[in-house]
């Protein structure tokens, strides 16, 4: 009984006996969903193509837009009946959105508007997983691989924790998808630049990002569209939704200070691009708890979360040897487990549920987390190999790599001066 | 015949060039350079990672003034020019074959 009322928790969808459609529940969804939407092309687009080399910036960004349109269509086609149609370890029966009609509901708004809501959230999960592979994987790789990575990863991780898959599910509670997108969009991006190798540079030269401003501009309109991401994940117009949004805000804030702070004490200089990073950060941490945490708790979990994410980035990542580019694994995977830990330890007096016991709480999070990183790792190796050996291998040349992907790939430059 | 060059910080130009005015200096070439001396350069840091740059902006003005006027153009320029901090810059002093001035066909002190 607690494992379904937890399993409640963790997904608001089900919650909803009355079947009539809440006008308000709708309109606050139809602009949550806009706000997601913002986060992948705009959002994330600029804050990776700040951290980028000038001479990959249009590439960087346009991964995001790539994978924005394919993850849309590839969602409606198939991720979302896989995710969310009726069965144990894989969902169906809801291919092309079969048998969805505009007065179809999912709890009290047009199901329509959930396949749109969550299609968002898969987009932007292998958006995410691009910042590990850029500066040196074929555009044409990368967008199969989203193709691909949305139907064999993201869909099906996704059936588990909030679709109605019962066997793999382990009773967690992560209410936006912090293992759900951002461990496994780290742990992802991870793999793949693990297989593509470090780029000719690494280690060598400077790898300079093209644009801070730009880094901040796109860390504050991630910010900005977590709001749907978070908030919306309630799925209703109403106290929790609006408790998310506050803990949202609050935990991003403290991320900043966290990854400052800590810089400063380390480096003696608070930089912007890491003021960012810890935005991003708290944001990430926050995600499984934002539905539970209270206002303390997201002060922990947001500080945590940026400090952790400067301290992957700046001291673990030189032990792996892993040239993932701009850290999707440090900063949305790391902290994407700290967040997973840290939702079964803060919830606040509203949300906890009867006869609570951590311990066990934390064996389900636990498991979740394991099951994400072993699952994600093993099928985006085997889903990035199927999407080279189609392109005639994974990597762009020296010669590409060297003069830089914007000029050579795509024929235009980001800047004409 | 000597040409003065000045290495200077970028902020000093202007209180160098206003100082040189006053004690009769009618003209100076100035270019945007970079590069270091005792203090080498600085560093970046970009999430962690820390960048050194060896050379930093710094300006450098040449002019060509008569034996007589060195010794009085170097010291407006030490007085300008000092903030005390380490960067501050070099001058060098080096001898003048000859000079022309092409509009009139003036040469040496009548061209300086």
């Amino acid at each position: 009984m607690k494992r379904f009322y937890l399993a409640l928790l963790a997904l608001p969808t089900l919650v909803f006996a009355e079947d009539t459609l809440s006008s308000g529940d709708t309109a606050w969804m139809l602009v949550a969903t806009a706000f997601v939407m913002l986060m992948t092309p705009a959002g994330l687009a600029l804050f990776y193509g700040g951290l980028t080399r000038s001479k990959n910036v249009l590439n960087t960004i346009g991964m995001s837009l790539g994978a924005y349109a394919v993850g849309t269509l590839v969602w409606v086609i198939v991720g979302y009946s896989i995710a969310f149609g009726d069965g144990d370890i894989i969902g169906t029966g809801k291919v092309m959105l079969s048998g969805i009609t505009s007065s179809s509901l999912t709890g009290t708004i047009p199901e329509l508007l959930f396949v749109a809501f969550q299609g968002t959230f898969a987009a932007i999960a292998v958006a995410i997983a691009s910042g590990s592979m850029i500066e040196r994987v074929k555009f044409s790789t990368f967008m199969i691989f989203a193709a691909l990575w949305i139907v064999a990863v993201y869909a099906p991780v996704t059936h588990w924790a909030w679709g109605g898959g019962t066997t793999l599910n382990f009773g967690e509670m992560d209410f936006a998808g912090g293992t759900v997108v951002h461990l496994n969009a780290g742990v992802a991006g991870f793999v793949v630049a693990m297989i593509l190798g470090r780029r000719k540079d690494y280690g060598k030269a400077a790898i300079k990002p093209f644009s801070p401003v730009l880094v901040v501009l796109g860390a504050a309109l991630l910010w900005f569209g977590w709001f749907g991401f978070n908030a919306g994940s309630e799925v209703a117009a109403d106290g929790t939704a609006a408790s998310a949004f506050l803990v949202t805000n609050v935990a991003a804030s403290l991320g900043v200070i966290g990854w400052i702070a800590v810089e400063w004490l380390v480096y003696k200089k608070a930089t912007l691009v890491g003021g960012a990073s810890g935005a991003v950060a708290g944001l990430v941490a926050i995600t499984p708890a934002s539905g539970s945490a209270g206002v303390e708790g997201a002060i922990i979990i947001g500080l945590i979360g940026g400090a952790l994410g400067f301290y992957g980035v700046a001291k673990l990542k030189t032990m792996f040897k892993v040239d993932d580019s701009l850290d999707a694994f440090w900063i949305h995977g790391l902290v994407g487990i700290w967040g997973s830990v840290a939702t079964a330890i803060f919830i606040a007096d509203y949300a906890m549920p009867e006869n609570y016991n951590m311990g066990s709480q934390l064996v389900s999070q636990f498991s979740a987390i394991g099951l994400t990183i072993v699952y994600s790792a093993i099928v985006t190796a085997i889903v990035f190999f199927i999407a080279s050996a189609i392109t005639g291998g994974g990597r762009v040349d020296e010669e590409t790599e060297s003069r830089g992907l914007d000029e050579t790939v795509h024929g235009e430059k980001a800047i004409n001066l | 015949m000597k040409r003065v060059e000045a290495v200077i910080k970028p902020f000093k130009l202007e209180d160098v060039k206003d100082a040189l005015a006053e004690i009769g200096i009618t003209g100076m070439t100035v270019s945007e350079v970079k590069g270091y001396g005792r203090q080498k350069g600085h560093s970046e840091l970009y999430r962690g990672a820390e960048y050194v740059v060896d050379f930093l902006p710094k300006i450098k003005m040449e002019m060509v003034v008569t034996d007589e006027m060195v010794e009085q153009v170097t010291s407006t320029i030490v007085e300008a020019a000092r903030t005390g901090k380490i960067g501050d810059g070099k001058i060098f002093v080096s001898d003048i074959e000859q000079i022309i001035r092409i509009r009139t066909g003036e040469t040496d002190n009548e061209a300086v």
